[in-house]
């Protein structure tokens, strides 16, 4: 398992803004966030976008790793279902969001704090919109309680 | 193979409630193969346990070894150095394997983290059925290779009980009727003949229901 080190969003652990890990596909989402930079769309500053090559590539442990480590949102952005350019590593991230959520909720933390969406390469704003939803969201959630001082280095 | 699902979080962690350095142990056969206990699963599980406990403001450390399997004692030897460093071991085996781990470390508390369910297959991806009991006298040379015993709700010898509804088990409708399956089977391989014996009633003392059962090979022994 590749292990995601989201070390820019810890740093700014001791900031009151939320820190979002966005999992970016390389065929779709990424693409849309390369897409809405070009074309200069602004979204909030505290989404942290982890490039991968299909969010099918996600683990549950790397969803739960960023939370334990602090991280107040993960969303994944994928393909279009049906639009996978692995075919079915969209719908399988689908699934495994699905579990990581339950999880979410039997610890206590909250399913509402994982989001997967799906749009494709030239939906820049879709993009940009999922984004501000996505930290509105986790914004009136509020902090993660796992985000106490310290914790971070207890973490790893 | 065994097939397992895990407990709840919320079981385990009133389970582990005493304890605040842990060792879970992962199993690499069956349960890895029915994804319950696993390296990944194992994994999983300590992510949220660690969460959990975090979350309630009582941290809990937990080392976690993945063996290749939890029933034999050459692999739970892997285990020693680990199991003296914490305080209790979670296994994530099936029965077997727990009590293995347990009788091994008979100083150190050994808890369950999944429900032994059967011995199944895989039927389509994440999707298991139970296809025997273990009742120790087979009886699937005579019925086609499709258990009855296993596979009938009502575990009948002789035909269907005659509740069945469009091939499905009456008990649930998601199954279908063992019995139907058995008679195409026998018809396919020109056995049907098979059909017009009466079977006796089951000699079930080979089964469990006199407590735990032993195979001893004596030609194996040192």
């Amino acid at each position: 398992m590749i292990e995601t080190e989201p070390v820019s969003a810890v740093q700014d652990a001791g900031t009151n803004q939320v820190e979002v890990i966005a999992f970016c596909c390389n065929f779709c989402a990424y693409a849309a966030a390369d897409l809405a930079g070009a074309r200069r769309m602004q979204y909030p500053a505290n989404v942290r976008i982890v490039h991968v090559p299909c969010t099918g590539k996600v683990e549950v442990q790397q969803i739960l790793a960023a939370f334990e480590r602090g991280i107040d949102g993960v969303l994944l952005a994928g393909c279009l279902e049906g639009g996978c350019h692995f075919v079915e590593g969209n719908l399988r991230a689908k699934r495994r969001v699905e579990a990581a959520k339950q999880v979410l909720d039997e610890i206590g933390l909250g399913r509402d704090r994982l989001r997967m969406v799906n749009l494709s390469a030239s939906e820049a704003p879709t993009f940009v919109a999922r984004i501000q939803e996505m930290v509105e969201t986790v914004n009136a959630l509020g902090p993660n309680p796992l985000r106490l001082p310290g914790y971070e280095e207890r973490a790893r | 193979m065994i097939v397992a699902s895990r407990k709840p979080i919320p079981e385990l962690k009133e389970v582990l409630a005493k304890h605040d350095k842990v060792l879970f142990v992962g199993c690499g056969t069956c349960v890895t193969v029915c994804l319950a206990g696993g390296e990944r699963e194992v994994g999983i599980m300590s992510y949220a346990m660690r969460m959990s406990r975090q979350l309630d403001g009582r941290p809990i450390e937990i080392e976690q070894v993945t063996i290749e399997r939890q029933c034999e004692n050459e692999f739970i030897q892997e285990l020693a150095l680990a199991a003296e460093r914490n305080a209790a071991i979670l296994s994530f085996g099936c029965g077997a394997g727990v009590q293995a781990i347990a009788e091994r470390f008979p100083e150190k508390p050994v808890y369950a983290a999944l429900d032994t369910q059967f011995l199944g297959i895989l039927e389509e991806q994440a999707v298991w059925t139970e296809k025997c009991l273990g009742c120790g006298s087979c009886v699937l040379s005579d019925f086609g290779g499709i258990c009855p015993i296993t596979r009938c709700a009502k575990r009948l010898l002789n035909g269907p009980c005659g509740g069945s509804t469009e091939e499905r088990c009456e008990i649930d409708p998601d199954r279908l009727c063992a019995w139907q399956l058995i008679y195409r089977r026998l018809k396919a391989i020109g056995q049907l003949d098979n059909l017009e014996r009466i079977v006796p009633p089951k000699d079930w003392r080979t089964s469990w229901h006199a407590g735990a059962r032993r195979v001893v090979r004596d030609e194996h022994r040192i």
